[in-house]
Parts: C-alpha cells; sequence; structure tokens
C-alpha cells in the first residue's frame, strides 16, 4: 500500500463503492436491483472524476473579476465529463428499465434466474 | 341585521369554506377526488386448489433442478466467488488510489497545458464567463451534440420498447396493455392538495428552469440542468392535471418537431462554426461582451437546444413509463 491512501479518501471511497455497485451486478437477482448496482457503480465513477479535478484553495471555473490565471481555478475538464457521464447513465438507465418491464410483462416475474429456465424450457418445447 | 352580508353571499367566502372544513362538516376529498374502488379479491375454494397445485408444479418444475444437491453447492460457490472477486477488486483499486498522487494539489498529472489553455484563453476565445460552458459548446461541441443524440436514440427505444398498440384481440379476454391500462383507471385523479401545490409551483419551477438555461454562459447551469428542471415541472403538471390537460400542448407530434428543430439547429450552427474555424474564414457570428446575456456567440442558442431537447426527453420517458405514449 503506498502512502497516500487516506489522503485520498474521496478517491478511495469512489472505489469502495465502485466494489459495492459490482457486487449489487453479480449478487442480487432482482433486475431492478441489478440496475440500481449499476447506477451506484455510476456514481463512483463520478465521484472519482469530481475528487480528479479538485485542487483546494482555488474557485469553480467561472471567471469573476477579470481573474484569468490557472492559479484561481480548479481544473474544468473533469466538471464536462461528469455532465457527459450523468447524460449517458439516464438513458442507459431508462433503456434498461424499459428492457425489465418488457421481461416482466413476458414472464411475470423479476427473478432472472426464473426468467432463464422459462426461456430454456421454451427452447426445448 | 348586524351582518354585512346576506346568506347568500356568505356561502360563497372562503371563511365559510374554511369554517365548514374545520368543524369537519366537509370532507374536501368526498365528491372531489374521482376515485374508484377496486373490486375486493375473492375466489372460491376450487381456484384456491388450483392455484397451489399450480405453484407447486411450477416451483416442482423450475426448482427441479435447483434442489438438487449439485445445484445448491453451485449456487453456494457462485455466491463465495462473488464475494472474494468483489474484495480483490476493491483491494486493487484501494492499491492504486493510495499510489495517486494526493488530492488538491496542483501539480497533478491532470492538470496539464489543457486546462491552463482553457482558463486563460477561454473568455477570449469563446465569450464564455462560465469556462465549463465554454468547453462543452465550443471546443467540445461534438461531444455534446452527441450526448443529446444518445438522450434522443434513448427516448426512441423506449418508445419502441414500451409502445402500447390499440388493436383488440378477437376472442374477448384482455390483453396485458389492456390490463395495464384498466389499472390506470384506479389511480386517483383531481386531488385538490397536489393540484393547489403544483398551481403554485410549476410555473416557479419552469422560470427558474429558463432562467438556468439562459444562464447558462455567465454563470453555474446550462442547457442539461435547466432542460431536467423543466422536465420536472411538466412532470408536476401532468401528475396533477392528468394526460388530458398536458396533450392539449404536448403530444408525440410535439416531441417530433422539437427534437428535431434543436438538434438540427445545432448541427448546422456548430457546423458553419467549425467549417470557418478550421479554414481560417470570417466568422458572422459576434462574440459580444462577456458578461451580458446576449454574448458568447453560439453558446447561448446551442444551450436553448439542449436545453429543450433534455426537457422534452424527460418529460417523454416519465409519460412512457406511466402510459405507454404521450
Amino acid at each position: 500500500m503506498g502512502a497516500n491512501l487516506f489522503v485520498n479518501y474521496g478517491e478511495a471511497v469512489a472505489a469502495v463503492l465502485f466494489g459495492i455497485g459490482f457486487g449489487n451486478l453479480l449478487l442480487q437477482k432482482n433486475l431492478i436491483k441489478k440496475i440500481i448496482g449499476l447506477n451506484i457503480m455510476d456514481s463512483a465513477v463520478y465521484l472519482f472524476l469530481a475528487e480528479k479535478g479538485y485542487i483546494i484553495g482555488r474557485t469553480a471555473p467561472i471567471v469573476t473579476g477579470g481573474v484569468q490565471s490557472v492559479e484561481a481555478y480548479i481544473n474544468p475538464i473533469p466538471s464536462g465529463l461528469v455532465l457527459t457521464g450523468i447524460v449517458v447513465s439516464v438513458s442507459v438507465s431508462a433503456l434498461m428499465l424499459s428492457l425489465t418491464i418488457r421481461l416482466y410483462r413476458r414472464y411475470h416475474t423479476l427473478d432472472l434466474d426464473q426468467i432463464s429456465l422459462m426461456i430454456k424450457k421454451e427452447e426445448e418445447t | 341585521m348586524s351582518r354585512k352580508k346576506t346568506e347568500q353571499e356568505y356561502r360563497k367566502t372562503f371563511a365559510f369554506h374554511f369554517f365548514r372544513w374545520l368543524n369537519g362538516e366537509k370532507d374536501p376529498y368526498l365528491g372531489e377526488v374521482e376515485m374508484k374502488p377496486q373490486e375486493p379479491y375473492k375466489e372460491t375454494e376450487e381456484e384456491v386448489k388450483a392455484r397451489i397445485r399450480e405453484k407447486n408444479m411450477i416451483s416442482r418444475r423450475l426448482y427441479g433442478v435447483a434442489k438438487s444437491k449439485e445445484m445448491k453447492g453451485l449456487e453456494r460457490f457462485y455466491k463465495a466467488a462473488s464475494i472474494i472477486f468483489c474484495c480483490i477488486l476493491i483491494y486493487l483499486l484501494l492499491f492504486t488510489v493510495s499510489y495517486l498522487p494526493p488530492v488538491g494539489t496542483a501539480d497533478r498529472p491532470v492538470n496539464n497545458e489543457v486546462p491552463q489553455r482553457y482558463i486563460e484563453n477561454g473568455l477570449q476565445e469563446t465569450g464564455a464567463v462560465n469556462i465549463v460552458s465554454g468547453m462543452i459548446l465550443d471546443y467540445r461541441a461534438f461531444d455534446t451534440l452527441g450526448e443529446s443524440h444518445v438522450l434522443f436514440v434513448a427516448t426512441v427505444t423506449v418508445l419502441i420498447l414500451l409502445r402500447l398498440d390499440k388493436k383488440k384481440k378477437n376472442d374477448g379476454e384482455i390483453s396485458i396493455e389492456e390490463a395495464e391500462a384498466n389499472d390506470r383507471i384506479y389511480e386517483p385523479k383531481n386531488d385538490a392538495i397536489l393540484q393547489m401545490a403544483a398551481f403554485v409551483l410549476v410555473p416557479i419551477i419552469i422560470i427558474f428552469g429558463i432562467y438556468v438555461i439562459l444562464n447558462g454562459h455567465l454563470g453555474p447551469g446550462g442547457g442539461f440542468s435547466g432542460g431536467a428542471i423543466i422536465g420536472a415541472g411538466l412532470i408536476l403538471y401532468l401528475n396533477a392535471f392528468g394526460f388530458q390537460k398536458t396533450e392539449r400542448f404536448f403530444t408525440e407530434k410535439t416531441y417530433k418537431w422539437i427534437s428535431f428543430g434543436s438538434l438540427s439547429f445545432y448541427c448546422i450552427a456548430k457546423s458553419y462554426s467549425f467549417f470557418t474555424g478550421a479554414n481560417h474564414l470570417h466568422n458572422i457570428i459576434p462574440k459580444g461582451t462577456p458578461g451580458a446575456i446576449l454574448s458568447s456567440g453560439l453558446i447561448l442558442p446551442l444551450n436553448i437546444a439542449v436545453g429543450l431537447v433534455v426537457a422534452c426527453t424527460m418529460y417523454a420517458f416519465y409519460a412512457m413509463f406511466r402510459k405507454g405514449g404521450f
């Protein structure tokens, strides 16, 4: 372990959240809970990016008072990337939820194991 | 008579209704909110038996495999393996984090010449006071165009997946879509409290959203956040007053034309800007004075276009998940 684990506590929290979200994806059988796990992973990535761009003692990148030196503002690029990520995750969540609704209408369950068993049975007959 | 008002006039005032409500003479819900009671679920003994038999049969067929010893062992192994895998993943990520440069220092590799260029020349080159806004709508405008298209394509896909067809089955039994439509009949309508709150809140929310969009180049905000706020206001209006009211101004056709118009305007305007910029031609779009509302060239109209797309998308998602259409 390096020396910066407790200094980078925000990034450490993001790493733990990412692992929790991935565990949700693997362990939960309910499709809605799987989608929640994926959203937790998304949030972990946003937290990591926001921590990347932050610099102590500097303000948000909005030019105030004509000051235009790098010394005054935080890094604006991670903020823009988080914006992209949020939009894509909203679209992906909506898409996954609508697919879940279709599966529920067909099989009347949200349990992925039951759904795959039913599909296997349908293929046999 | 000492009263200033007659009985007839007094009956029309707010105080009359208020005191009636206070004394419990009138329930504001009775006769106002349309609520249709669902029929209580009854089943005969034979149906109960059939249900239990069916359930047992299904579980025997489905879990016949799962009940066996090997399957149980495999399931336990899968759970243990996935927990171990997640722990290893978290450990590896934490290990990497512990070797990253400390957060908050300026000499990290992320803070290279690219953000320096954006901060030092952004105001002169794009005219936007908000550097993030200038970055995503000027330097990286094609990225934002792609994002808007991602939203549009997601709406189209959700519409394909959740669309309810109007055709009826011949053999008399109701389809799943009709059953869901029947389910929506039992939702409470004309809720007085919700309608009053929406009456006050919806204009404020929508005006705030417009403010956030129009201030995208001057301060925190922009098309995406403002569009989401306007979408939330529209959803609140829809919840309070129902689909019949919103269909007067927002239908599938409106969505189609607003999305098409905004996206093609974005595409054409930004193509022009990139074309003139790459070939060193004179650009006819004025930059304006930084800090004024009409400044920073194309950023304000592009923000409006993005905001329209996002607001329509949010509303469309909600309407499709609730009703399967607009």
